[in-house]
């Protein structure tokens, strides 16, 4: 029963010794009131069937792990792009604590992000004294130069006001009058993830720039302005300055954590590192266009962007997979009347080769996915130029018309007719279709493990794997640091998705003298 | 004795305070344990018991001391006129915070901290006249007042808070013990208004309780801040507090309130003659509009 400290041993493997297997089994037996197993069984099997999955959908009062976070979180994540920028959240600690773990374990880095820690006193008079207090020490402890404030649901049910609570800690001398402290009203309880950090980047914007206008000019500094949206795949701020540089674009990437979330163990912590400066935040209405590399989450900052700075946000696609990269690229192209270099082209036709030499494998493969709308979009479109064929696509947050351009996209395509698009519902949801439409893979974040699990259970031949692109990703490292945009991205998808194809196989044909007819050296 | 807990609820600026701590008073004078929780951010609940301008409130102690829980029950708890008990909730100014969650936090402090002893015979819980959210409700959970007494009178909008309260108390009646106790009429002297109060209790399944005509004394008291129990007992109003009190300590018609409609309420308003048949042809029309038809 002791472990010895030589050799201590987590509870896998520790947990099927017989000493262990033995103490669990009393335990289940003498407290655990559990059902028989065969009831267990046949209540797990008819979880697995149509009829089940019809009920499910017909479910009105429940949320089962809804494929998405709260605002606050994006809000937190989209600060972290900014120069000496702090996350400060306004509400309760918990909250925080929250943001920060969620995001350590997707990073395995330390997310600086402060509260205020509003409680119970704060939640009856307001938190104005813990937005004065909360500024000061923030500030005198952590020397940002901004402090980008967001909230939680307990300060927005109560409806603290942050424009009023940060003037009145302005005047009450609590950090100067001139001291960067934009601010968004972040609801968990509306939108996602995604809303959360299109408020919080309106909210940096509109600090930067919206008195500040009159001498501002579209195309005076020639620039492009590039908007990721909640992205969190670090190679992906990394390739867009990349493909920029290489075609000579002068640009400015609004928000890019890449350098904060991912520090070196060099002995030296730190709290700041990289991120947009003010500096090209003021500038940025100058450019000659914003273009939003998420655009069906960035609703508010487009507003902005036509509404306050008269640019026209040309509309695109997330450049994912091949022909939305070419289109975007085509697009900073005639924007700048830069080229796009032989580089680029180079890449470009690696791709193309990989493409082929992998179609025939992907070809008529089914995959189910689930994750944010621009991501699933992007990621739908790169299936279907595979030959692969999506199964069911699902995005809580997603709307109406997010909807009806994938349905349109689907149905231009040879392989995305019998495509089943998913919105406002959740991975339980999920779990119902990849049982009864079983697909060959699911595509998402780590929690369709536990679908996976499930799918097990049932029997191997009804196993579907799942492939891990998409935040957050918890139990597998370093993927975070890998790209999914450009043609690099691709090639990093497609190198995921066929060798899981490839691997799967293996795993099927590797019976000796009875599927190892078929276990190939050479695929 | 069992404790009882009463909750007071009617329209705003009707007399809820007022009544309540003339009844409470009286309750006492009959030999009674009393305690008043003011649910309301302004904190008028106690302050003719106490002979004080306003009670300093369990959040505002809270505040001070940094949370609730730093707080002790003689803090907050003072005794007035023959012993009763007073207790603020308090709240935020106007505009700022959530004057509910007050509510809630202080109820759940008195709770804990045992301010609900075995020698209280009545705990009364005067609540802000519009049950905005939730908060305001905290006094009709499970667990705490289980009668509820509402202040009305013949006026129009005070019948109609008070068939909108009855509505509010059949959510918490159906999953537990919240009864509506009666309805209390506190004068605005309006053309039959005991009669009509007594029509409407019965069609809400409840009866008027007591009715108290209205008197001066009652402010003439209050400018000493004090109850007319105290100040004048020999009154004829003091008198009528007291059948108040009585009929309260022996009242066992408990009930769970069937409210009536807007049009039921309207039909009765009109059978009062409270107000006229609704001319159809009249609604949304001004003044002008009208003098040129």
């Amino acid at each position: 029963m002791s472990q010895d400290v030589d050799n201590i041993q987590p509870s896998y493997p520790l947990f099927r010794t017989d000493e262990y297997k033995e103490n669990l089994a009393n335990k289940r037996e003498a407290y655990e009131e559990r059902h028989p197993q065969e009831k267990i069984d046949e209540v797990f099997q008819w979880t697995t069937t149509k009829e089940y999955q019809e009920l499910n959908f017909n479910r009105e009062a429940l949320t089962v792990n809804p494929a998405k976070a709260c605002q606050p979180l994006g809000a937190v994540l989209c600060a972290l792009g900014f120069e000496k920028t702090m996350p400060y959240v306004h509400g309760s600690q918990g909250c925080v604590a929250y943001f920060r773990t969620y995001f350590n374990r997707h990073f395995k880095e330390p997310v600086a992000c402060v509260s205020d820690s509003m409680t119970e006193d704060a939640a009856v008079f307001g938190g104005q004294k813990n937005m004065m207090a909360g500024l000061e020490n923030a500030k005198a402890l952590y020397k940002p130069d901004i402090i980008a404030v967001s909230t939680t649901c307990m300060a927005e049910v109560i409806g603290d006001d942050l424009n009023a609570f940060i003037n009145n800690a302005k005047k009450a001398g609590h950090v100067e009058q001139d001291y960067p402290t934009p601010y968004a009203h972040t609801p968990s309880f509306v939108g996602s993830h995604t809303t959360g950090w299109d408020n919080m980047f309106e909210g940096m914007i509109k600090y930067f720039t919206l008195n500040h206008m009159d001498d501002k000019k579209v195309g005076s500094n020639g620039k492009i302005n590039l908007v990721p949206g909640f992205e969190t795949y670090l190679g992906n701020f990394r390739v867009i300055h990349r493909m920029m540089k290489e075609m000579g674009v002068d640009y400015s990437l609004l928000s890019d954590p890449s350098e904060v979330l991912d520090t070196p163990a060099d002995g030296t912590f730190r709290m700041y590192a990289g991120g947009t400066t003010q500096a090209e935040l003021k500038d940025s209405p100058n450019a000659i266009d914003t273009l939003l590399l998420q655009p069906w989450q960035l609703e508010k900052t487009k507003k902005f962007v036509q509404t306050i700075w008269h640019q026209p946000a040309t509309a695109i696609n997330i450049p994912m997979g091949l022909e939305w990269t070419d289109d975007f690229l085509m697009k900073i192209s005639e924007l700048t009347g830069k080229p796009i270099p032989a580089s680029l082209e180079l890449e470009r036709g690696r791709l193309v080769d990989m493409m082929t030499d992998s179609h025939t494998w992907m070809h008529g493969k089914k995959f189910s996915l689930y994750g944010d709308a621009d991501f699933v979009m992007g990621m739908t479109k790169f299936l279907l130029e595979m030959g692969a064929e999506p199964a069911d696509v699902l995005c809580n947050h997603a709307n109406k018309r997010w909807a009806k351009a994938m349905d349109k996209m689907l149905k231009d395509s040879p392989y995305g007719q019998n495509t089943v698009v998913h919105t406002g519902k959740d991975l339980w949801h999920f779990r119902s279709l990849v049982f009864t439409n079983k697909p060959d893979f699911m595509i998402g974040n780590s929690y369709g493990k536990f679908i996976q699990r499930d799918t097990f259970y049932k029997g191997e031949a009804f196993e579907v794997p799942l492939i891990r692109i998409g935040f957050p990703i918890f139990d597998r490292h370093h993927l975070h640091r890998m790209t999914t945009l450009g043609y690099e991205g691709a090639i990093y998808m497609l190198t995921t998705l066929v060798n899981a194809i490839l691997e799967q196989l293996d795993k099927e044909t590797k019976g000796m003298g009875t599927t190892d007819y078929n276990y190939d050296l050479i695929r | 004795m069992a404790l009882r807990q009463c909750a007071i609820y009617g329209k705003g600026g009707i007399g809820k305070s007022t009544t309540t701590q003339n009844l409470v008073s009286a309750l006492a004078e009959l030999g009674n344990n009393v305690m008043i929780v003011g649910c309301d951010p302004k904190a008028d609940s106690t302050r003719l018991i106490l002979h004080a301008k306003a009670q300093t409130t369990i959040m505002s102690l809270a505040a001070e001391a940094g949370s609730v829980e730093d707080l002790e029950l003689e803090d907050v708890l003072k005794a007035g006129y023959r012993g009763i008990k007073c207790v603020e909730s308090g709240g935020p100014e106007p505009g700022v915070g959530c004057a509910g969650r007050g509510v809630i936090t202080a109820i759940n402090f008195l709770e804990e901290e045992g301010a609900y002893d075995d020698e209280l015979d009545f705990v009364f819980y005067d609540v802000l006249g519009d049950v905005v959210c939730g908060g305001f409700a905290m006094p009709i959970r499970e667990n705490k007042a289980q009668e509820i007494y509402i202040v009305c009178s013949g006026e129009m909008m005070a019948m109609y808070a008070a068939n909108n309260i009855a509505k509010g108390i059949v959510k918490y009646a159906n999953s537990g013990s919240v009864r509506l106790a009666g309805l209390i009429c506190n004068s605005r002297e309006t053309a039959r208004e005991d009669e009509l109060i007594s029509a409407l209790a019965a069609k809400i399944g409840t009866t008027m309780i007591h009715f108290v005509p209205r008197d001066n004394v009652v402010q003439r008291a209050e400018i000493r801040r004090m109850t007319v129990i105290e100040y004048e007992p020999a009154a004829k109003q003091a008198e009528e507090y007291r059948q108040l009190a009585i009929k309260i300590r022996d009242n066992k018609n408990f009930v769970i309130p069937t409210p009536i409609t807007m049009d039921e309420l309207e039909e009765l308003m009109m059978e009062f003659g409270i107000i006229d048949d609704v001319d159809e042809s009249i609604v949304g029309k001004t003044a002008a509009e009208e003098a040129i038809a």
